[in-house]
């Protein structure tokens, strides 16, 4: 639907059919602009939700089971509802924090509709009571930074923000913030303490949960950027509505970026639990099979930190239940198509790698742990690894998530299921993360590595003869 | 090298009212200190320090955490070449090997004439448009070795390489250090009061008359 001078700002989304409820407006070159958000019933949630008590507004979340899109899945109505009732005052944090490798999402709502995702931040505001909200975005995009610094000018400039609202007495400010480089910061009291102007490392939970002493020790909801983005349609159509799409427990709609090695690579917007990865994969309205016609090896289905799944998986629906039984989660709706051409143990390498490199070193275990792994699969790889290589790597895991570790494929080998999320030594999930892929590959494919430490071992003996 | 201008001094004020905490805009401040000047600077961070009213040491601290922060002086271009999963299964590695033997340099390293800083990085978020890369933050995407070279010509050349994508058509890339061409401005007309979180005591008063009403 071009006007005229089309700029590919992010490319990246392909439109499907089906119900969209955050990218509607996508299919427009000019989507980012007030006027194109106006013309298209941009803002209108907002004015209905004003209209409501703010406990109706909260309600009409709940009922809804709106789901969190950032990584855990907790239900948005329910957090917020965790706010102790008479601590003032109380922040909103966007987690615009995106880095999850294999996560291309957040950064589209963002640079393609930003006022979407104001208008999602001023209600949940309205709805619990939050007098300021700071919008966390990425160091790293440049260019969503500049889109949200208009569309905020824009919106301050219309009286949608600001004192006294649209001549209510709804007051709120919301504050664009930035980070510089760091991955742990979108774990959500790793950014707390970033947009305190601290290193951005974890903080220990339980007792507290930022909903209870988040920011300043106030309490603080952190939502992720596509779990707003939901608000102004669910305010416009109700819960009831947005429950017509999506499964029982997992309703509406979520946007899967899915990459690697299939024909035409995207980010889609499906519904949940209605659409399979086979339908994402081969489907024509999505990626259209394999590259070169090769074969699907493994795929990660939900982000680096989650563990891997195999062709056999193929038709479980995108949705967090089936999946998280399946030994594995949907997490950041992150993923990876490996075929048949990949190297086993060069992708479990690069995904350790990532979480050695980002590692806050609070915790010995991730510290220590997550590099060690790394080295231990370099050397692997490089042609120089050890007979004992492979379990020193399962040994480290265990340093850092104790016990059995969810796999996908357990049923076939007659095991109990582990459930998500595994255990931990650590002060957050990242350590443990790092185990995903090696307990994944290994599992799979134990004889790839062998295979090169053997040769390693056949070499070195040449050489000392 | 440098405090921070006068120009910036005030932008800087601005930007920390904007805080319940002036210690909360310590990292666009730093920002701004690596627009002004391409890198963070002990100067620069002792006087960001009076600015907020924390010690050097505990800019530095912060500074030091965060991988964009650039202590020493970088290229005026950073081209970071993203080689995490997607794009490594698309080619990132042999990208990140090309742009190495073209420009002569290691990741890490920058180039004799100062312009171009490569970095071997992690995600960047446009996992879909595999291998991509950006230069000062602005994205190429789907890039083959050629599509590099003319990227890396056009910049040497002065020009807004065709390949790096920008929030408005035709617009500079800007040196490194400056992130979004446009700010957030916020006026106090248009603003609530911001304080510090215990100069508020009670429910906002939308809620409060909420909740008189039901
Ligand atoms: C290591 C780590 C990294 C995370 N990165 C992100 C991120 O980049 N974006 C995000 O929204 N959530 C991220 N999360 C999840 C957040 O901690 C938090 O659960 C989420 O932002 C809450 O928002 P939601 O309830 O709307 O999903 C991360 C969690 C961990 C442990
Ligand atoms: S698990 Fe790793 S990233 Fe998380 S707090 Fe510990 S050291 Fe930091
Ligand atoms: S893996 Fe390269 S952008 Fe995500």
């Amino acid at each position: 639907m071009a006007t005229g001078q089309y700029v590919p700002h992010a490319p990246g989304y392909v439109d499907s059919p089906g119900e969209k409820i955050v990218t509607s407006r996508f299919v427009y070159d000019d989507s980012y602009t007030l006027e194109r958000y106006e013309a298209t019933g941009g803002y209108e949630g907002f004015k209905a939700a004003l209209q409501k008590a703010p406990d109706d507004v909260h309600s009409i979340t709940r009922d809804a089971t709106l789901l969190g899109r950032g990584g855990a899945g907790f239900p948005a109505g329910i957090k917020w509802g965790f706010c102790p009732d008479d601590v003032w005052p109380r922040y909103l944090v966007v987690n615009g924090d995106e880095s999850e490798p294999g996560t291309y999402k957040d950064r589209l709502l963002m640079e393609l509709d930003p006022h979407q995702l104001i208008e999602g931040c001023l209600i949940a505001c309205y709805a619990i009571g939050l007098t300021q909200c700071f919008l966390y975005v990425r160091g790293e995009m440049a260019v969503a930074q500049q889109r949200i610094a208009d569309a905020l000018n824009e919106a301050y400039a219309k009286g949608y923000i600001g004192q006294n609202v649209l001549g209510t007495d709804f007051s709120v400010d919301i504050v664009l913030h930035w980070g510089a480089g760091a991955y742990i910061v979108g774990e959500e009291t790793a950014l707390i303490e970033s947009l305190e102007g601290n290193r951005g490392m974890p903080r220990l939970k339980p007792p507290f949960f930022p909903a209870a002493v988040g920011l300043y020790g106030q309490p603080t909801i952190v939502n992720n950027v596509e779990t707003l983005s939901n608000l102004p349609w669910l305010m416009n159509n109700g819960a009831d509505k947005y429950k017509e799409f999506g499964s029982e427990t997992s309703p509406g709609t979520r946007m899967f970026a899915v990459s690697g090695q299939v024909k035409r690579p995207g980010v889609y917007e499906v519904e949940q639990g209605v659409t399979t990865y086979e339908d994402l994969i081969y489907g024509n309205d999505y990626c259209q099979g394999m590259l070169d016609g090769r074969e699907l090896k493994m795929f990660v289905p939900g982000g680096g930190s989650a563990p891997w799944l195999f062709p056999e998986h193929v038709k479980l629906p995108l949705e967090a239940r089936p999946v998280g039984a399946a030994g594995t989660m949907l997490g950041s709706g992150a993923i990876v198509i490996m075929d048949d051409t990949t190297d086993a143990v060069k992708a479990c390498l690069r995904i350790v790698r990532f979480f050695a490199r980002e590692s806050c070193g609070k915790c010995a275990p991730c510290r220590e742990g997550t590099s060690w792994e790394e080295k231990i699969l370099q050397r692997i790889l490089d042609g120089h690894g050890r007979p004992g290589d492979l379990d020193l790597l399962l040994d480290i895991g265990d340093n850092i998530s104790p016990g059995p570790y969810p796999v996908a494929g357990f049923e076939a080998e007659g095991l109990e299921p582990v459930p998500f999320p595994p255990r931990q030594t650590t002060i957050c999930p990242l350590g443990p993360s790092s185990v995903a892929p090696i307990t994944s590959a290994l599992r799979r494919f134990r004889h790839e590595f062998e295979a090169k430490i053997a040769a390693a071992n056949e070499t070195s003996v040449e050489v000392i003869a | 090298m440098s405090r921070l201008s006068d120009a910036n001094v005030a932008l800087a004020k601005d930007i920390i009212r904007r805080y319940p905490r002036p210690k909360s805009a310590l990292i666009p401040l730093l920002h701004l200190a690596q627009e002004q000047e391409g890198w963070v600077s002990d100067e620069a961070m002792a006087h960001l320090g009076e600015l907020v009213g924390v010690t050097a040491a505990e800019v530095r601290g912060t500074c030091t955490f965060y991988e964009m922060f650039k202590l020493h002086p970088v290229g005026k271009y950073m081209v970071n070449i993203c080689t995490n999963i997607a794009c490594q299964l698309l080619g990132g590695e042999e990208l990140l090997h090309h742009a190495e033997q073209t420009l002569g340099i290691r990741a890490g390293g920058t180039t004799n004439d100062g312009l171009f800083t490569i970095e071997d990085v992690e995600c960047i978020a446009a996992c879909t448009e595999a291998p991509c890369i950006q230069v000062n933050y602005r994205f190429g995407l789907r890039l083959t070795h050629d599509d590099f070279d003319d990227i890396i010509a056009a910049l040497r050349a002065g020009n807004t390489p065709e390949k790096l994508i920008t929030a408005n058509p035709g617009e500079v890339i800007p040196s490194h250090g400056t992130l979004g061409l446009s700010r957030q401005v916020m006026t106090e007309v248009q603003t609530t009061h911001i304080v510090a979180p215990e100069q508020v005591t009670e429910a906002p008063v939308w809620l409060a008359t909420s909740s008189k009403d039901s």
